[in-house]
Formats: C-alpha cells, sequence, structure tokens
C-alpha cells in the first residue's frame, strides 16, 4: 500500500514537471506552430547595425512579419550584411522595399523596419535589399552636428 | 544461488554434512599476514587457520585489530603482504566481482547489527535472498519465516529495526546472515552491550546454529566467559601476532604471562595499563611544553 | 612561514585526496545505468529528494514571483512600462533565479538529507554488512540516490519557474492591476525556448549533477561519528552552494557571453 502511493506520488511529480516544462514553452516563451513557420531569406546590407540583434523583430507598419536571422559583416566594403528571415513565401515585399533600423520606445531594442515599395516585382529568396537606412548612432550624430557648428 | 537452495533441504544437508567431514582440514588458512593502517602495524606476519565446522573464537585487547581481521577475511580491506585462503581461494588477490560472489557465502553478524533501518524485519531477512536469488515470493516469505524462527523472532516480522531492542535486533541481523545458508558466519562482538539474558539466548544461539547449519563459526569478542563456553578452539592475539592458541582449557592453564593476564582479566601485566608516556616525575616536573 | 606554507600544501593534498575519492565514488557508481529490476530503488528515491522537496520550492517559487513582480512593477510604473513586468520577470526566473534557487533549496532540503542518511548507514554499517552480503553499495545505495538528484532538480526547476511566474502574475495582473494582455504577449515575444527555456533547464541539470555528487560522496566519505556527520551535512550544504553559485558564473559566460 505504502509502495503504491510513493509510486503515485512520484508519477504525479514528474508529471507536474512536465506540464511545467510544457506551460513555459507555450505560454512563456510562446512556442508555437509560428516559429515552424515557412519563411524566405533576404539579405540586407547597412552602413551601421549598432545594437542590432539575432533574433530581433523585422517588422512592416508595427507588424511582425520576420525575424533577423544573422548579422555578418563585408570586410570588403566595410558593411553590415544582415539575413532576415520573412514570413511566408516569395512575393508579399517588392523589389524597393526599403530598410530602416529603428529602435522601440527610447531605451528598446533595436529592430529593423520595412518600409514598402511600388514596384511590380518581387524579392526572391536569397535577393538583397537596396534601399537601406542604417542605425542612428548617437555619437555619430553629435560629431556631425559639431562639425557643422563649426563650419557655419 | 544454486547451492543455497540444494542446502535448504535437510535430507540432502546431511549428505553435505559426510562430504564436509570427509573433506575435514581448514576452511579458512591465513599464511603470513601483515597489515598496516597508517603507520601502526597491526598484524605482524600473523598465520592461524580455522578448521571447518567448529566454533573458532579470536580474543585479545580492544584495538589488536579482531574486527580488522574480519573484513581481512571478508576482503573488505587489502593486506599489505601474506594470503589469506578460503577454501583454497586467495581472497587478497580477488577481483571485486569474485568477492561479491565469495560473499554470498559468508554471514556476518556486525557489531552495530547494521540492520538496514528503512526495511522492516522481515524485509531485512528477506534481502539477501531477494537480491541473490530469484525466488518465488511464497518461498523467499517460507524461508524467511524459517530463519525467524530459527531466532524466535517470527511473531516480530513486521516491526521496523527502530523498534527493536539492542538483543532482538541483534538476532535478526543472525537472521538475515543465515538466510543463504552461508558456509561461514562471522560475529563481530556478538555479546557487547547486551544483558545477561540477551547474552544467554545469543550463545546458545550461536551454539545450535553451527550445528544445526553445518558451517564454520568465526567469532571475534573479548567477553571470556560467554567465549570459553561455546569455542571450540581460541586464538589470542596482542601486538599483531598470536600469543595463544589453542583449547579453552588449554589457555585457562597457560604459563604464559601474556595469555594468563587475558584470561584472568588481571588489570596489569605484559599488556601494560599505562599508555606509553613519558616519565611520569619528568613529565609532570616539565610542566606545560 | 614554513609552516604556514606547509599547511597550505597539506590542504592542497589533502583536497586533492577528497577530489579523486569523489571521482572514483562518482565513475564506480555511475558506470552502470540502472537497471529495470532497480526501477523501485529509483522511484522511492526520487519520492525521498524529489517529491518531498516540493512543499518547499512551490513555497519560495511563490514568494519569489510576488516579490520580483512587485519590485519589477514600482520601478517599471515610473517609466509607464507596467507591462514589461512580464518579459522582467520571465527573463530572471528562466535563465538565473530558477535553476539557481532551486539547487540552493535542493541543497539545503535534499542534499543534507542524503548525507544525513548515507553517512549513517556508514556510521551504522549498513554499507559494511551490504557489502559483506554481496551486494556493492555503491550501486545499490549512492547509484540510485544520484539519478534520482538528476532527475528531480530539473523538473523541480521548472515547477519552481511555473509556480513562480504564477506568483508574479498574482501580483501584478490580479492586484497592481497590470494589463493582462500585455504581460503576456511582451513575455511570449523576447522569451526564447531555445535560449531561454532550454539553456536555464540545462543549467539546473548541471546543478543536479554537482549538489548529488556532494552530497553524497560527503555522506560516504564522513566520519563514523556524531561530530563527523553534522560536518559533512555542514560541508554538503556549504560545498554545493558554493559550486552552484560559481558554476552558474562560468554557464552563464559560456552560455550567454557574446564575446
Amino acid at each position: 500500500m505504502r509502495a503504491r502511493t510513493i509510486e503515485i506520488s512520484v508519477g504525479a511529480f514528474v508529471l507536474a514537471g512536465l506540464l511545467s516544462v510544457i506551460y513555459l514553452a507555450i505560454q512563456v516563451s510562446g512556442v508555437t506552430a509560428a516559429s515552424e513557420k515557412e519563411h524566405y531569406q533576404v539579405l540586407a546590407r547597412f552602413d551601421d547595425v549598432a545594437g542590432l540583434r539575432v533574433r530581433g523583430k523585422v517588422s512592416m507598419a508595427g507588424v511582425t512579419i520576420g525575424r533577423i536571422q544573422n548579422i555578418g559583416v563585408d570586410m570588403e566594403w566595410g558593411t553590415a550584411v544582415v539575413t532576415l528571415d520573412i514570413f511566408g513565401q516569395p512575393g508579399n515585399l517588392t523589389t524597393d522595399t526599403s530598410a530602416k533600423i529603428l529602435t522601440e520606445g527610447i531605451l528598446g531594442a533595436r529592430y529593423i523596419s520595412l518600409m514598402p515599395g511600388a514596384d511590380e516585382e518581387f524579392i526572391q529568396n536569397g535577393a538583397e535589399i537596396t534601399d537601406t537606412q542604417g542605425a542612428l548612432v548617437l555619437e555619430n550624430l553629435i560629431g556631425e552636428f559639431l562639425t557643422n557648428l563649426g563650419e557655419s | 544461488m544454486g547451492g543455497a537452495i540444494i542446502r535448504l533441504h535437510l535430507t540432502e544437508r546431511r549428505q553435505v554434512l559426510t562430504k564436509l567431514s570427509i573433506m575435514s582440514g581448514n576452511l579458512i588458512d591465513i599464511q603470513n599476514l601483515t597489515f598496516r593502517r597508517g603507520e601502526r602495524l597491526i598484524f605482524d606476519d600473523l598465520s592461524l587457520s580455522i578448521p571447518r565446522g567448529s566454533i573458532t573464537a579470536i580474543m585479545g585487547p580492544s584495538g589488536t585489530g579482531k574486527t580488522t581481521l574480519l573484513k581481512l577475511i571478508g576482503g573488505q580491506e587489502k593486506p599489505e603482504a601474506g594470503q589469506i585462503l578460503i577454501d583454497g581461494q586467495d581472497v587478497v588477490r580477488m577481483s571485486r566481482t569474485e568477492l561479491l560472489a565469495l560473499r554470498k557465502d559468508i554471514g556476518m553478524l556486525f557489531q552495530a547489527s547494521a540492520l538496514f533501518t528503512d526495511l522492516s524485519v522481515f524485509e531485512n531477512v528477506a534481502f539477501p535472498l531477494r537480491v541473490h536469488t530469484s525466488l518465488s515470493e511464497e518461498l523467499i516469505r517460507d524461508l524467511v519465516l524459517m530463519k525467524l524462527n530459527a531466532v524466535g523472532l517470527r511473531g516480530a516480522r513486521d516491526l521496523m529495526p527502530a523498534e527493536l531492542s539492542g538483543g532482538m535486533s541483534r538476532r535478526v541481523a543472525l537472521a538475515r546472515a543465515i538466510a543463504l545458508d552461508p558456509n561461514l558466519i562471522m560475529y563481530d562482538e556478538p555479546f557487547t552491550g547486551q544483558d545477561p539474558i540477551a547474552m544467554g539466548v545469543l550463545v546458545s544461539l550461536i551454539k545450535n546454529l553451527n550445528q544445526a547449519l553445518a558451517t564454520t563459526s568465526l567469532l571475534v569478542s573479548h567477553d571470556i566467559h560467554e567465549t570459553v563456553g561455546i569455542a571450540d578452539q581460541i586464538f589470542i592475539l596482542a601486538d599483531g601476532r598470536v600469543i595463544g592458541s589453542g583449547t579453552p582449557a588449554e589457555l585457562r592453564d597457560s604459563d604464559s604471562e601474556m595469555v594468563s593476564q587475558f584470561m584472568h582479566g588481571k588489570p596489569d601485566g605484559p599488556v601494560p595499563f599505562h599508555y606509553p608516556a613519558d616519565d611520569y616525575q619528568y613529565d609532570v616536573v616539565a610542566g606545560i611544553d | 612561514m614554513v609552516l604556514f606554507l606547509r599547511r597550505i600544501g597539506m590542504r592542497a593534498f589533502k583536497f586533492l585526496a577528497a577530489l579523486g575519492r569523489a571521482s572514483a565514488l562518482w565513475w564506480s557508481a555511475m558506470r552502470w545505468l540502472p537497471r529495470l529490476s532497480e526501477l523501485n530503488l529509483l522511484i522511492r528515491q526520487i519520492y525521498n529528494v524529489g517529491y518531498l522537496s516540493l512543499v518547499i520550492v512551490v513555497l519560495s517559487a511563490f514568494s519569489i514571483g510576488a516579490v520580483l513582480a512587485l519590485q519589477f512593477y514600482t520601478q517599471l510604473a515610473r517609466f509607464g512600462a507596467q507591462e514589461a513586468v512580464g518579459v522582467g520577470l520571465a527573463l530572471v526566473l528562466l535563465r538565473e533565479l530558477g535553476p539557481v534557487v532551486t539547487a540552493l533549496l535542493f541543497a539545503g532540503r535534499a542534499g543534507s538529507a542524503l548525507t544525513a542518511e548515507i553517512g549513517l548507514m556508514k556510521t551504522t554499517e549498513q554499507l559494511s554488512s551490504m557489502e559483506m552480503m554481496g551486494v556493492d553499495p555503491l550501486r545499490r545505495i549512492v547509484a540510485p540516490r544520484i539519478w534520482a538528484g538528476i532527475i528531480s532538480v530539473p523538473i523541480l526547476t521548472a515547477i519552481f519557474n511555473t509556480v513562480a511566474i504564477y506568483g508574479g502574475v498574482v501580483v501584478a495582473i490580479d492586484w497592481l492591476g497590470a494589463d493582462a494582455g500585455g504581460f503576456w504577449s511582451g513575455m511570449q515575444d523576447v522569451v526564447d525556448w531555445w535560449e531561454d527555456l532550454a539553456k536555464g533547464m540545462f543549467k539546473s541539470l548541471v546543478f543536479a549533477i554537482l549538489v548529488t555528487w556532494v552530497a553524497v560522496f560527503q555522506g560516504y566519505d564522513s566520519e563514523p561519528t556524531a561530530e563527523g556527520m553534522a560536518m559533512s551535512t555542514t560541508r554538503t550544504v556549504v560545498i554545493s552552494s558554493v559550486l552552484i553559485l560559481a558554476s552558474d558564473f562560468l554557464l552563464t559566460l559560456v552560455m550567454y557571453g557574446d564575446f
């Protein structure tokens, strides 16, 4: 009898552990089928990606439409190459889409915002977004401001 | 395992018995044993042999390594030099697996009884049967009750070790030690801390079990009176050597000063009353160092 | 001076010897996987070290979650970012507090009990007698306890995290009135199942191994006296706590270090 109680308790304990892990995965980290969502890759070159992180948001009009998959640097040109995972299939972004690095709120995380263009053709898997605007770096801005001040 | 079952049947036990008497000779042969614990020499070139079927007692003052000797025989300690032959096999050179197998044939009664505190009396006795045999639950029950009956505690089978008196837990431990019908039973200070009645019970149990199971018993003790009553043969150890051996009667009349000091319980003699120290007067005068 | 150096040398040797014995113990106990017939031993130990630690883990988790939520809320409310309570809570719990606090509680509750139990078995010659019965105590006593610890601590950690987040929800949403939608979506947006949840669970697995190893070794290696047992249980708690915190730093460095 006592042995049976122990077995049941341990079973309940292990089950509680499993349920907790599932709860943490779904409710807390938001794992859904979405993480396995269909996506394609687009490249974008920026002068400066300071503060941008892998897994950051890619959004359009404030709606998340993708994730930052990789951030690399092209030594030859001295530019950052960011790989974006865009949800869905090629055919939803035009070739003249522009990309901008923005900040959520004042202190929030950096993310990439895409602006739709007006072209007829769509960006294909692995293609590159050419119209980009890098991160605003405060030090650079201040430097520029001071030089302008000196010149005037 | 097979051997254990065979020996359960009384008729066959007789056959084994006669076989034993034919084989006779010594069950244990210890040759030139040297053992050191740290810097201290516990055994110095010790040799002794224990005849099959006998009750042999190892006696000696506390701290002479009597318990250590049992541990050496069981292979729990390794000596520096020498041989310990059980049935012709050298324990010293056995691998861990061989040792574990050998120990199935050895029952040992520990000084602290060493019952498993989380198991009931019944389960304690059943423990060796469960781990070493694949007998049916029914057969295990029969065997356990038989062993408990032999020590007079069949009625206490559902108690937990914490509920037993010292004498009772030692008897349960004895039932557990004989669960697999071992060839050799070793008793480590079985009488220490027992009241006179429990002591009497243990003395007769040891004697009866030795005859009924046709095993060899090795008894470590310093309780002279009880030991002398049951032992066929006694070895007295001191300073890592055997200082006297023989039947109880022979030892009682021994000329050796040391043996007679021990056998008659004299406070001072060759085994000094004082722990080795500087001269007393010198020590007092010297003051604090 | 010479005496001082000598003492340090002696200590170092003692430490190395203990480490050697501990490694030998680990190897001889863990070289077998538990057999099916030994499952009931394992279940019993999971009951002892895991199930019986539930109460303290759940109670601590709830209050820690509640306190964290309260602190986050009062600070974040100044920026009008109350919803970020969820994010902060989840990240702090999953990455650090969950694994570390659970392991510390486990060391105090179950680790010390393991040491005391095995130490007492040694003192009362139960281990010796088992050995003399041809049963390997490393396999019968030590191994199931180590396995039980390795299984239980991650489970306890998961339960701790869940309960702590629930505690945070009670305080932040039910009591202080943060917006539930923002709370959960912000959390789900930022928290990553691999980066935060899985790596946190991995930490707890490492802590589990460290704590049970220390606890079992201290018991097995304890001086068979009342004083020695007291010292061993204390040492279990002290050593495993230090090991948990030190290895947490190393693990964080290796897993999250971005350099």
